[in-house]
């Protein structure tokens, strides 16, 4: 699942491009960003606690947004993190009279286990996921520039 | 997206101006508080998030940025702009996501000679005393609805509760309690994020350092003594927030203003990260409330801390923390929006000021400042670098210009890659303990990653 970390886009904090084939492996590969931003070796963060996590948001955008925060959410709530992901993403069309829109919903069951620093290489905390310059793109390809506030 | 660099005239030697005719929806001026030589060492994306602030609604005056400013989200770091309070609006961007993000100052009657043979000891008892890094948890557990006490009332709750002393209170900004906190506003979610973590440092930029005050830096040596300090004298300083509870507060704001910013106040703004919400909507108000719980959250966090630091150091040198005189000198937020009177135009107007990556520094004589130090002006405590030591100060007359606003000791000359590729954490560390033995790396992780802090 790529992503990388871009470098110059905000000096203070952490920027970082993922991708992925569907929206699932791009909200997947979004998340293993997050967290090796805060823990190098993500192989080290083995399966043995499992979270699910349900979301609904107005657009894929937000709710990959949301989901981004629920990974900081559990870090600080739990002390997890995961780097094992099953995730559904399902559009729900809801009709509001003559307007039909659409919400999107995630399912997800996150796993992982709590920090250990004998264990694990922390890097850094992530205080938040931004919107700055935060670039949602659906092409042949999802792609996603994210700055993380840390 | 970046934007042209503007035209900036020079004020002053040290004010530099950006006008309105530079962006279209600019209010004010933007106006930079810089040497020259610093300002040439500002990225570009703060002319631009200064000018973005510059075109919210019922701004005053200017969009300010101090001499540290850098990119941040929305404003830039070092950014500060004042709102009437019955019709200008409220913004988490002007905040930050780490509310109440502050430093704290405490002194002893030890010298650098008492420590120095010391220091290693006394460096892993703070370091167990007090919980640091990623993940860290609070050595005392609270329950819930303790936490939801603590937030309404700050470090006065942990007072109260034997965490530190009575005249702490007096010695941090707004008593280390604001008013205006109310735990109705905030999501259960963010309570479940930050009520395991009061009275732990975090990580990333956060610190804790032992430090050592040099004759030769002591330039007002009368208020120095009256102060407290004395030349070798060993002080302890750190730096820290509100935790995982004030970032959750600031994301589940940020998402509400964006959801009705425009839907329901009509209201557009530059860029996602300045949504904001009339003061005095509901949303508006509900976020002052919980922004202020964060607040309170931010200084009984560093109340924890420094009773975990008093502990330490009685262990270590065999005496009470009252007899090693170790009085807490100030508390000092550099994250926060509060309402204020200020005189605008020759009249005074309730205000609500953000400053976001930039200390209070309120001349003599005004009410912000605590009796004791009431003749002098409020106590401002600017963290240094490692290398080039930290600052006590004292605000003055002049800074009203600033809403009474001055820097709050970041500045970034170096992005986070960067520094990994210039500087080997491992190195640094051996570097450093070589040059000043003061220095051990009792947070390793800040030098794994890290050799700058910012806020």
């Amino acid at each position: 699942m790529p992503y990388k970390f871009i470098d110059g886009v905000v000096v203070a904090d952490i920027t970082f491009e993922a991708s992925g084939d569907t929206l699932e492996e791009l909200f997947e590969s979004s998340a293993n960003a997050v967290t090796n931003a805060m823990i190098d070796k993500l192989e080290r963060i083995e399966a043995k606690e499992e979270r699910k996590i349900t979301l609904e948001a107005e657009t894929e955008e937000k709710l990959l947004h949301k989901f981004l925060d629920e990974i900081l959410f559990y870090k600080d709530a739990d002390n997890i993190v995961f780097s094992k992901y099953k995730i559904k993403i399902k559009e729900k069309k809801a009709a509001h009279g003559c307007d039909e829109r659409s919400n999107f919903i995630l399912e997800c069951i996150a796993k992982g286990e709590e920090i250990d620093n004998a264990k694990h290489t922390v890097l850094t905390d992530v205080k938040a996921v931004s919107w700055h310059m935060f670039k949602f793109e659906k092409g042949k390809q999802w792609k996603v520039q994210v700055v993380l506030d840390v | 997206m970046e934007s042209k660099k503007p035209e900036l005239k020079k004020i002053t030697d040290y004010i530099w101006e950006i006008d309105p005719s530079y962006k279209d929806g600019m209010k004010v001026p933007g106006r930079i508080y810089s040497s020259k030589k610093l300002l040439g060492q500002m990225d570009t994306h703060v002319y631009d998030q200064l000018t973005n602030v510059a075109t919210l609604p019922g701004i005053i005056d200017y969009a300010f940025c101090m001499p540290d400013g850098h990119s941040g989200y929305g404003f830039p770091i070092g950014g500060v702009a004042a709102f009437d309070s019955n019709d200008g609006v409220i913004s988490p961007g002007g905040i930050g996501f780490d509310i109440n993000c502050g430093m704290r100052l405490v002194r002893t009657n030890l010298t650098i000679h008492d420590v120095k043979p010391k220091i290693r000891e006394l460096v892993n008892t703070l370091f167990a005393n007090i919980p640091a890094g990623v993940g860290g948890k609070s050595k005392t557990r609270f329950s819930k609805d303790e936490f939801k006490k603590i937030i309404e009332l700050g470090s006065r709750w942990c007072v109260e509760k034997g965490y530190g002393w009575e005249e702490d209170i007096e010695r941090t900004e707004m008593n280390g309690s604001v008013e205006y906190a109310d735990s109705a506003a905030v999501s259960e979610k963010a309570i479940s994020r930050g009520f395991n973590q009061v009275g732990t440092l975090g990580s990333g930029n956060h610190y804790l350092e032992i430090q050592h005050v040099k004759e030769e830096n002591l330039v007002d040596k009368e208020l120095a003594k009256k102060w407290g300090l004395f030349p070798d004298q060993i002080v302890v300083m750190f730096h820290c927030g509100s935790r995982g509870f004030g970032h959750q507060v600031a994301t589940d704001y940020l998402e509400l203003f964006l959801q009705v910013m425009e839907s329901k106040y009509k209201m557009k703004v530059l860029d996602r990260e300045l949504a904001c919400a009339p003061f005095q909507s509901k949303e508006g108000q509900d976020y002052f409330k919980a922004m202020n719980c964060a607040v309170n959250m931010g200084f009984a966090n560093r109340q924890l801390i420094l009773h975990g630091i008093r502990q330490g150091f009685a262990q270590i040198f065999g005496k009470s923390a009252e007899e090693l005189e170790m009085h807490q000198i100030y508390d000092i937020c550099h994250n926060r929006a509060s309402l204020e009177k200020h005189e605008v135009h020759g009249k005074t107007k309730e205000l609500i000021v953000h400053r976001k990556g930039a200390t209070g520094a309120f001349g003599p004589g005004r009410i912000e400042v605590p009796p004791l130090y009431r003749n002098d002006g409020q106590p401002i405590l600017i963290g240094g670098s490692m290398e080039t030591g930290s600052w006590l100060l004292a605000g003055t007359e002049e800074a009203k210009q600033t809403w009474y606003t001055t820097a709050h000791g970041s500045g970034r000359v170096m992005s986070r890659a960067q520094a990994t590729r210039t500087y080997r954490g491992d190195q640094l560390q051996r570097d450093m303990e070589k040059k000043r033995n003061l220095h051990k790396g009792c947070f390793s992780e800040r030098f794994g990653r890290r050799s700058r802090r910012c806020i």
